[in-house]
């Protein structure tokens, strides 16, 4: 058995921590490229959202790679992921390609099924060892993702625009070397020593834009065509709440285990959507919130055409928008995405909020000398 | 005097009118319903909502506005879920938040949250929020909501035996012309608001019963015989919608009597996207039964789709014809 499973932005860091150090085999698809969305858009239905699209590009470039076995978690909607991994089967299916895809979720059929589940996977591994390297693979994937977000404050400020990009991208490939969550931390943390050894200007004050939407598209770089590296390097500084690692301990560990959870973006959304409807609306439209009242300059809400729960948030977001003074653009992601087109929209994004900054100043300081 | 209550004629009016006519007329309410879906009522919902929205919630929100300015308030419950462990879509449990951000100066709106996921007793809960605007005791609510349900089931079973909406709320049944072919079995798969919002479909099921069409719609088959196919699923489906289309499709598929099947599929949606294509994998692989599918949005013309649908039809007849040809050797 070799298992393979989709790629997410930093995801797969965290993937191969827990599979190293359970020692099972397993395959990471090529990086996400133009090439994988041609091979998902060729045999996914027409209408469905680009993420299944890319993971179905991943699935079949690892199979020819010789990946025989898929691992990706699941959910009972309301949203079209849970029903990925079906659609997934049904498709390979029709194709002729023959993967086996394990869910990890918790099936209908309960606890016998999900624990035969996770047998298929470890074989006779203790359940200590289970634990231990879960427990490793999700401070991995905190770590990833605390990695990621100094990339984002460093960027900005950087002396020698491509600095930070250069080092990050280099961390990316490395990765797939390290052995082990072992391995992975040491890099990171090596890694994190070169990002604060980069020159910077300390003085700069960059424009701050919180990212909002859909997960897949807001964390995945190739999706969002690298939005946080071409906001650094136009000296904005972009944040993004939802992270991997917040999902898997917010929704996988947290849920398990029945402990409460952070929900005060659910608080903040409450006046403008007051219920869960899937997906990460709520998310969408508590953070955006939540970045007004910190002060942010602006947000940037990213989302799959069609996708469902994010169409709802867009329709609120104005709303939001009006109430706090705070500009929000919406990006809208599909294989027909043109980068010129994209670059644009986010420079004269820039450019406004860049004016807002300084009306602003100016403002202040007539008030000031006007007193 | 009473207050009116407005019922926009879109979505889920297809499934429960009957349910909350009865409901709110008991308390005493006047229940007004917005005009059948016109070409102003589509322009004026397309016009205030984002252009990523469905057509349906976009012709939703016209309707709204058809109604806004005559009724004390408006109906928009939250649909959250209709049946346990199911969800519907996203956009229904975010409608009432979407219609309050997306259009100004509403009267007041019911948004009662109608959640059955985890049971089907939360709907007297729902019932109960609803009614408490028009009425004090909760006894009297209960029953109104009692005597609500008993006409939705008759609503469900005129379906079942069926009957069409249109013909149902306007009393005015259209009767299919005799022909001299022999009648097809055709089924029709697809959600209620497009399947039978005559405007929105272009008229498609009349068209049918004209080319001498029985229709089956997935509201012609019960529940058991659904289930049942559903039940074999690998993965429980979780929306309301799909699992009622994906059995019936099944259960189509394994019936000797069926000429074709079509699929009425809004364009953007999410659920559809997924739905249909099962659907149709299914179908394909299963069955020899020929499948179409219509994709409907606010851009969809009326010849286009007539002609895909004589082909569709015209391919039919000529292969039931070669079939009834053949050799009984052959
Ligand atoms: S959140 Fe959106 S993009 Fe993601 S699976 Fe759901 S509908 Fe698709
Ligand atoms: S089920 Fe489809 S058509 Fe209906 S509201 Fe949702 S996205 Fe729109």
């Amino acid at each position: 058995m070799k298992i393979t499973f989709p790629h997410m932005g930093n995801t797969y860091i965290c993937a191969k921590a827990l599979l190293d150090d359970l020692g099972i085999e397993y395959l990471i698809p090529p990086f996400n490229s133009k090439k994988t969305l041609e091979i998902g858009t060729k045999y996914a239905p027409e209408f469905a959202c680009l993420p299944l699209k890319i993971n179905l590009g991943n699935f079949l470039q690892a199979y020819e790679m010789g990946a025989d076995t898929i691992l990706i978690t699941g959910g009972c909607g309301p949203c079209r992921f849970g029903y990925y991994g079906e659609m997934h089967r049904e498709i390979l299916r029709d194709i002729g390609c023959e993967m086996d895809v394990i869910t990890l979720e918790w099936p209908d059929k309960g606890a016998g099924e999900f624990l035969h589940r996770i047998r298929k996977l470890t074989g006779k591994l203790n359940p200590y060892r289970i634990l231990k390297a879960v427990r490793e693979a999700a401070t991995t994937a905190m770590q990833a993702d605390d990695l990621e977000r100094l990339a984002n404050r460093v960027r900005p400020r950087e002396l020698q625009r491509g600095t930070t990009d250069r080092i990050y991208k280099a961390f990316l490939n490395l990765v797939k070397k390290a052995d082990g969550s072992a391995g992975i931390k040491k890099l990171i943390r090596d890694t994190a020593g070169e990002l604060l050894s980069i020159e910077t200007d300390m003085d700069f004050r960059p424009l701050r834009v919180g990212i909002v939407g859909e997960i897949y598209s807001t964390i995945d770089p190739y999706t969002n065509l690298n939005i946080s590296s071409r906001l650094g390097s136009m000296g904005i500084e972009a944040d993004r709440r939802v992270t991997v690692s917040g999902w898997i301990i917010e929704h996988m560990i947290k849920k398990a285990l029945r402990l409460p959870r952070d929900l005060s973006y659910a608080d903040a959304a409450k006046p403008y959507l007051g219920a869960m409807i899937g997906g990460h609306a709520q998310e969408t439209v508590g953070h955006t919130v939540m970045y007004a009242r910190d002060g942010y300059d602006g947000v940037i809400q990213i989302y799959p055409l069609t996708c469902m729960p994010e169409i709802v948030a867009q329709s609120i977001l104005p709303s939001v928008e009006k109430d706090f003074d705070i500009p929000v653009l919406t990006l809208i992601m599909d294989e027909m995405t043109g980068e010129a087109g994209y670059q644009t929209r986010l420079e004269a994004f820039g450019d406004l909020l860049k004016k807002r900054r300084e009306r602003g100043v100016y403002g202040k300081t007539v008030a000031l000398s006007g007193g | 005097m009473s207050i009116t209550i407005g019922i926009p004629r879109s979505l889920y009016y297809y499934k429960f009118y009957p349910l909350w006519n009865t409901f709110f007329e008991e308390l005493g309410a006047k229940v007004v319903v917005s005009d059948h879906t016109s070409k102003y009522i589509l322009d004026q919902g397309v016009k205030s909502c984002v252009d990523e929205a469905c057509l349906p919630v976009k012709i939703f929100h016209g309707h709204v506005l058809n109604l806004k300015d005559r009724v004390d308030c408006l109906f928009i419950p939250r649909f959250t879920s209709i049946s346990k462990n199911e969800y519907i879509c996203p956009k229904f449990g975010g409608l009432p938040d979407v219609v309050r951000n997306t259009l100004s100066g509403l009267p007041a709106v019911i948004d009662t949250e109608v959640n059955l996921r985890k049971s089907g007793k939360n709907a007297l809960l729902a019932a109960y929020d609803a009614g408490k605007h028009f009425c004090a005791d909760k006894r009297h609510i209960r029953k109104a909501f009692d005597k609500a349900v008993m006409c939705y089931r008759q609503y469900k079973k005129q379906l079942m035996d069926g009957k069409l909406p249109g013909d149902i709320f306007d009393k005015k049944a259209p009767k299919s012309k005799a022909h001299g072919a022999k009648p097809l079995n055709i089924a029709v798969i697809g959600h209620e608001y497009n399947l039978y919002d005559r405007y929105v479909n272009m008229n498609l099921l009349q068209k049918l019963k004209s080319s001498v069409a029985n229709i089956i719609t997935v509201d012609m088959l019960s529940e058991e015989l659904i289930n049942e196919k559903t039940r074999q699923l690998p993965k429980r489906m979780f929306w309301n919608f799909g699992r009622r289309a994906v059995g019936a499709a099944l259960h189509l598929l394994e019936r000797k009597d069926i000429d074709g099947v079509i699929f009425i599929m809004s364009f953007g949606c999410g659920v559809d996207s997924f739905v249909c294509d099962l659907v149709e994998r299914r179908i394909r692989r299963e069955s020899m039964i020929p499948f179409l599918v219509l994709t409907i949005d606010e851009h969809s013309g009326e010849a286009g789709m007539d002609t895909r649908l004589e082909a569709f039809i015209d391919m039919i007849r000529w292969r039931c014809s070669c079939e009834n040809n053949l050799p009984a050797y052959g």
